[in-house]
């Protein structure tokens, strides 16, 4: 064997910590030949900047995608999936499909959300049609709640406006933009309590793209009753599941943490709705994961020494569609109770096992999907090698004159209907 | 019933008709009768005839056969017998005395927490809390009123004391002679099942048959059994058969069906009568506060609301167990338990008879623990009323054995001496060990058997064991897998060489796998 791994890492979490420990590697400063990097975005930006000039070499893997923000920026991922369902639909994909209203079949999983100031004028066309809908405003470029508010009038949006105006003189940058999407006001109550899900997922390839789900994701619940009265916008206990928004709230449980397993919500929604509805939840997730990573895997710089382990922010209404809120790049890996300790470290332990198998000296050379039994608590999302070769194995039945089920429906039905290997079944 | 007498069994009959006649069936069973008899194509002539097979066809027989299986089961849990009242509660007249002086205990301990805190056991309340009370009714786990002088009146392991201590007056057991002095901490001579009679009660459960909870997991990929199952529970639910269910329910329900059978082998419809009855407990916990309020409130703070599994149900379990509180049916179910419930009397009225009350009304008060009988149960009902009377016929069925001193064979102490046997017949060593150590297994396994394992085993695997309590209509499966549970860690806990040891490696059972554990206990 060829030496040791060394690691260089910016993040002083013992879930990580421990995870390198435990496979012998050795730390090394960031400037140092390290082969495998925990890194901030930042770090990783800096790593492939032009003006930085830093080669990798391919004993090296690092944590993040150089542009991640194409997914991880609220305002550019819906710009990305804006622009991805228009050329689908150019093509004439039949994914692009869409219903009566002029709404997207299958690829409706966003709220409808515009970018302020840009598209200040196209959400007040919008606005108008529904007036009384309640809207969420965010920075685009900040997490865990920060600067986040709702409204419901114009008037306060114009209010805001003239505020910050006043604040400073600028033109609002990148960085002050806003995005401002319809708020789901009828979530699915558990408990009479308002939760979001917290899934986690590893991509190691946008061309061909390989990802993969993990089957502990959790339900973070609001501490408070969730009511849709206009009166108590201003309560965000009501409204966001930020675990750290809600550990400032009273009610704030130190040993649960809000958090609920996917597990256990399985187990109630199938008790108390049934299988066949739940089933589709959990199609359809997987279903808006896959196309939310397609519809940026043409803009992403497809390092190969890069992977990167997303946290993606998923919003259940009552009708059991589920909401793509947003993706995080860096989820959070501090733990609030015991549970998540060990769940954390379980994930950081598989997504480890997958980026570096046996936990020896990379090669990104290698690009092949570990075997089965290797991938612990992940599961196969989708594997465009896998699905490639599918389809041309189903082009080559139907030439042969084999019926490849109903035109139309058919690449939905591959991920729902039939589900084949290169799926997460 | 085999081998009953026949006047034994003209007594059954004149009780499950005595029981019917006062059920809403009987009146909708009459009122059928006569529309039918209304019918112009109706012949006078024969009269019963027609009238019986005009019911067969119109699906009141199925209900009629449903309505006298369900007294049945209850009654089968009884002592089929003519003995008087007091006999019919409790045979042995030592296990009646500790019973009753355990209730004194109970009492009294809820008597001083009155005096100590000056709140009295009942009081109405103003119509200003009323209405505040009713606003905030389906999140009463927010308001957080100061409980930190509260207890809980009793927690298993008080009640575990009392057990140990109980002796049986007549099986010449003195401190010197103590030739007669078991291993375990339970020192009746009752009678338990073997492991050979467990394995006929429970043959259903065997290696050979295929399961839920082990044939329908996901990692198999051939869900050949999982489709299998559904559709035959589908037929099983068509049928509207009690008997169907419980055979059905023996080998686990498939998750999105366990809610509709479980209903149907406990006879739970609810109609808009038992929606209005709900109604009515409910404006009775609006008007008055009881003590035992608090104590319901402390006990959701500090077992649900403190629970990865069960803390968003927190709401839901104020509504339900706040409501059972107030139910009086509850009480027949202490008509045949060794149990009876706390009297008190109307303010100024103390010791006059007529003005006896039940306190609580359902008679039932709630040790540490109580609340997760009912946790368990939210994640098969959402709605409250249908949570509420399944939940109650479990209790008054099941649950209710697992808190009252008795010498039923279902009751809590022949559970105890059950798991004390198997586990001394098949891991004398282990068994021996642990109680060398100090670790008596029964202190550890109390705890399990009282709650029927709720909030100790992961929420689905607790769901498919209630399918087996169900099923075999049996609480001797609790006290399988508490040895099951002995058995399984056995490596570990020899090793172990104190209490605290033992229980450290007994702490988490989140990760068992119920079924393959029940069938290594039971058939390996």
């Amino acid at each position: 064997m060829a030496g040791k791994v060394k690691y260089a890492c910016d993040i002083e979490k013992s879930v990580l910590i421990n995870n390198f420990e435990k496979r012998g590697w050795v730390s090394a400063s960031a400037d140092e030949d390290w082969n495998f990097y925990w890194s901030s975005v930042q770090t990783t930006r800096n790593i492939f900047s032009i003006e930085n000039g830093y080669r990798l070499q391919d004993d090296q893997v690092i944590n993040h995608f150089p542009n991640h923000y194409e997914l991880t920026r609220k305002d550019l991922m819906v710009k990305n999936l804006k622009r991805y369902r228009k050329d689908l639909e150019k093509e004439g994909n039949p994914v692009s499909e869409r219903d009566e209203e002029g709404r997207y079949k299958y690829l409706d999983f966003i709220p409808v959300t515009f970018l302020l100031p840009a598209d200040y004028n196209l959400f007040v066309e919008e606005f108008r049609k529904n007036p009384n809908s309640t809207w969420i405003m965010k920075p685009t470029g900040k997490a865990r709640g920060i600067g986040i508010f709702l409204i419901n009038k114009l008037s306060q949006l114009k209010k805001w406006s003239r505020d910050s105006k006043t604040n400073s003189f600028a033109a609002p940058s990148g960085k002050d933009a806003y995005v401002i999407s319809r708020y789901i006001d009828n979530p699915l109550l558990i408990g009479g309590k308002k939760f979001d899900l917290r899934l986690y997922v590893l991509v190691t390839s946008y061309r061909p793209l390989k990802c993969y789900m993990y089957r502990l994701g959790f339900c973070r619940f609001c501490t408070v009753k969730y009511t849709s009265s206009t009166s108590e916008l201003d309560n965000m206990f009501i409204h966001l599941t930020n675990v750290s928004i809600q550990k400032h709230g009273d009610e704030y449980n130190n040993v649960h943490g809000g958090k609920w397993t996917i597990k256990n919500m399985r187990l109630f929604l199938e008790g108390t709705r049934g299988k066949e509805v739940t089933d589709k939840l959990f199609d359809d997730i997987n279903w808006l994961t896959v196309h939310s990573l397609k519809a940026v895997s043409g803009v992403m710089a497809n390092d190969r020494h890069c992977f990167e382990c997303y946290g993606y922010d998923i919003i259940i209404d009552n009708n059991l569609k589920p909401w793509l809120i947003e993706v995080n790049a860096s989820p959070s890996l501090t733990s609030t109770t015991a549970a998540d300790r060990i769940m954390k470290y379980n994930l950081i332990n598989d997504s480890l096992n997958i980026v570096m198998p046996n936990g020896e000296l990379p090669d990104v050379r290698w690009n092949k999907v570990p075997p089965k039994e290797a991938l612990g608590n992940y599961d196969l999302l989708y594997d465009e090698d896998l699905a490639q070769a599918d389809i041309l194995e189903r082009d080559t039945k139907s030439r042969l004159g084999l019926s490849v089920g109903s035109r139309g429906r058919d690449t939905k039905s591959s991920f729902t209907g039939r589900p084949p290997p290169t799926t997460w079944k | 019933m085999d081998g009953a007498t026949d006047m034994e069994l003209s007594h059954l009959v004149d009780m499950v008709t005595r029981n019917l006649k006062a059920t809403p069936l009987y009146t909708d069973m009459r009122q059928a009768a006569a529309a039918q008899a209304q019918k112009d194509s109706f012949h006078l002539g024969d009269l019963k005839q027609s009238l019986l097979s005009a019911l067969e066809e119109s699906g009141w027989e199925r209900k009629l056969r449903n309505a006298v299986y369900r007294e049945m089961l209850i009654c089968a849990q009884r002592e089929l017998s003519i003995a008087p009242p007091e006999d019919q509660k409790e045979p042995l007249t030592y296990m009646r005395k500790a019973q009753g002086a355990w209730e004194k205990r109970i009492l009294k301990s809820l008597n001083s927490m009155c005096t100590e805190l000056s709140v009295p056991l009942a009081r109405k309340r103003p119509p200003q809390e009323q209405k505040e009370l009713l606003s905030r009714w389906t999140e009463l786990g927010t308001e957080e009123p100061d409980l930190s002088h509260f207890r809980p009146v009793y927690a298993p392991k008080d009640f575990l004391e009392v057990l140990v201590n109980l002796r049986n007056p007549n099986s010449n057991w003195t401190e010197q002679a103590s030739h007669f002095n078991l291993w375990g901490l339970v020192q009746l001579p009752l009678r338990t099942k073997t492991r050979k009679q467990l394995q006929t009660d429970f043959s259903e459960l065997s290696i050979s048959e295929p399961q839920a909870g082990v044939d329908d997991s996901p990692e198999i990929p051939v869900d050949v059994f999982a489709s299998e199952r559904t559709k035959l529970g589908r037929r099983v639910l068509e049928a509207e058969h009690s008997p169907l269910a419980q055979q059905y329910a023996k080998k686990g329900c498939p998750t999105g069906l366990r809610g509709a059978i479980w209903a149907q082998i406990l006879g739970v419809k609810v109609d808009s009568v038992d929606q209005l009855y709900y109604q009515q407990l409910k404006s009775y916990v609006i008007h008055h506060d009881l003590l035992i309020d608090s104590l319901i409130y402390k006990d959701v703070k500090l077992t649900a609301a403190n629970d990865d599994y069960y803390f968003v149900f927190e709401d839901l379990l104020h509504q339900i167990l706040l409501i059972f509180s107030r139910d009086t049916s509850v009480l027949k179910c202490f008509a045949h338990t060794s149990a009876t419930p706390a009297k008190s009397y109307i303010r100024g009225k103390l010791g006059m008879e007529e003005f006896q009350v039940t306190y609580p009304p359902s008679g039932v008060i709630p040790f540490h623990g109580f609340t997760m009988y009912a946790a368990s149960l939210c994640f098969v009902y959402d709605e409250p009323a249908r949570l509420y009377f399944v939940f109650r016929e479990m209790y008054t069925r099941y649950f209710f054995h697992l808190h009252h001193m008795s010498s039923h064979p279902q009751g809590i102490v022949s559970l105890c001496a059950l798991f004390e046997s198997l586990l001394q017949t098949h891991e004398p060593e282990l068994f021996y060990h642990l109680k060398g150590v100090g670790a008596q297994p029964l202190k550890i396994a109390f705890k399990w058997l009282m709650r029927a394992f709720a909030g100790f085993l992961g929420s689905d695997q607790l769901l498919l064991l209630w399918d087996r309590v169900l099923g075999f209509n049996s609480l001797e499966i609790l006290s399988v897998l508490a040895f099951a549970i002995f058995s399984f860690r056995r490596t570990n806990l020899l090793e172990v060489s104190s209490y605290a040891a033992a229980e450290a490696v007994l702490s988490d059972l989140t990760t068992l796998k119920l079924v393959p554990l029940l069938q290594l206990a039971l058939f390996s």
